[in-house]
């Protein structure tokens, strides 16, 4: 499979069906950046490295997706708005797995 | 007030390269920043983290690009107002500025280069009652000088290193240190995490985990916070109280200067990055054009071009050749000299 469907609700409540590639070594932070769904210099300040929460999403599907690993765990430990399916979309890359997954984003802090 | 030829709005990667090439053409810098040290996200956010992208660096950590970059403008001599917003600007009868911070600095000069990165670094807030009006009476989210603290009871909430740097720091210095964090867990480096474990086994930090500030006490200043745990809430007595919860980049003042603004960054002219406003530079990740990209390297080219550009303005009519420093060297502003070593040519007979 190359691209898998994705369903983003941006910090307006708008929602967004996007295809995102499965080749190309994305993560979800940069399929949002991609797409525009969140004004730039709001969402992946980081870059990317779990070290900002500026891309913090929740996922309200039912995917069983990558775990999360201690920085990400430790950033959101830190961060605001934070909810039990709450995710750094930095830290998802796009894989089949994540077919139909639905997110929204959390607000900008 | 302070003047200068080029006032350099961020002090991050392509502000202090800024430093350098305007050196090469005497063109005096001072730097203004809302850090309280130098080096922007690289030394804000991932000193630690090695960049692969830097020409001439394999492999370079961003605590250590900072440094060489210092260290490359260092013989140029630039000022610093650090810890201080630029806040609002005035365009004098000259054509010259005036910029004027948070804190009232004023700062003179007919050329202003905006390195402003993704704008100022704003520390994030805990969303807590009435937490502005303890801003600055007995809440800070910096510590400029911690001889405030001395004798204080200090309650710190964060779990990254600057709450564990300070929470170390001030144990020596404050009466009292309280370290309040949402986890058990710290991300930090491990060294800071053993020591506030030592200093916490002989009583000079107290840890209260996994817990939350929930609210914050005093008629004028802060005399308590409430701590909630498991459920239970506490109030416990502090003079001081300093949230750490990392930073948010905001544009801030900057989006009111009468700029030209696109997607949260300023429009400029490819041919030297002037904005819309004449004497106005944007370069690096804060300007926007068309096939832009948000790299350090790019920076430094839209530095070097721009410091062209300001020494054209600033020299209007005056022949120049762009000369390489192998060949003219590096004649720093205290005094010092640079340049290669002569050849020796001798005559074969």
């Amino acid at each position: 499979m190359q691209d898998v469907t994705i369903h983003i609700t941006d910090r307006d409540g708008e929602k967004h069906t996007v295809l995102a590639p499965t080749d190309m070594a994305m993560n979800l932070m940069e399929i949002i950046r991609s797409y525009e769904l969140a004004p730039e210099g709001t969402i992946g300040i980081c870059g990317g490295m779990a070290m900002c929460a500026s891309c913090q999403c929740y996922v309200t599907s039912k995917h069983r997706i990558n775990t999360m690993e201690d920085e990400e765990e430790a950033m959101l430990s830190e961060a605001f708005n934070v909810k039990n399916n709450s995710r750094l979309s930095c830290q998802i890359p796009i894989s089949d797995i994540l077919n139909e997954l639905e997110i929204e984003l959390a607000p900008e802090c | 007030m302070i003047k200068t030829d080029i006032l350099i709005i961020g002090a991050g990667p392509t502000g202090l390269f800024t430093v350098f090439e305007a050196g090469l053409l005497k063109l005096k810098c001072h730097l203004i920043d809302a850090l309280p040290q130098p080096g922007g996200q690289c030394s804000e956010l991932y000193p630690k983290k090695p960049i692969y992208d830097i020409p001439g660096f394999p492999e370079i950590l961003a605590g250590d690009l900072t440094s060489n970059l210092l260290e490359q403008g260092k013989q140029f001599q630039p000022g610093f107002t650090l810890g201080e917003r630029a806040e609002t600007i005035e365009k004098l009868e000259d054509g010259s500025f005036i910029v004027t911070t948070n804190k009232g600095t004023q700062h003179h000069a007919p050329i202003i280069a905006i390195a402003g990165g993704l704008g100022s670094f704003e520390p994030r807030k805990p969303q807590l009652e009435n937490i502005d009006m303890y801003e600055d009476n007995g809440l800070a989210y910096f510590i400029k000088d911690p001889e405030v603290y001395r004798d204080k009871k200090v309650v710190i909430s964060g779990g990254g290193d600057s709450a564990l740097d300070w929470s170390i720091y001030l144990a020596d210095v404050a009466s009292e240190v309280t370290l309040i964090h949402r986890r058990n867990e710290f991300r930090g480096a491990l060294d800071s995490v053993e020591r506030v474990q030592e200093l916490k086994l002989i009583n000079k930090i107290n840890i209260i985990t996994p817990a939350e500030i929930t609210a914050l006490h005093g008629e004028t200043k802060i005399e308590g916070v409430s701590v909630t745990k498991d459920g239970e809430t506490k109030t416990i007595e502090a003079d001081a109280f300093i949230p750490l919860f990392g930073l948010s980049p905001k544009l801030g003042p900057i989006g009111d200067w009468g700029l030209e603004i696109e997607k949260n960054a300023i429009k400029v002219d490819t041919v030297d990055y002037q904005t819309n406003i004449p004497g106005i530079y944007a370069i690096g990740d804060v300007n926007t054009y068309e096939g832009k990209l948000k790299l350090i390297l790019c920076g430094f080219h839209e530095a070097t071009l721009m410091c062209q550009s300001a020494y054209k303005r600033l020299n209007p009519g005056k022949k120049y050749v762009l000369k390489y420093t192998t060949v003219s060297g590096i004649n720093g502003f205290d005094g010092s000299r640079k340049e290669s070593p002569k050849a020796v040519v001798k005559a074969i007979v």
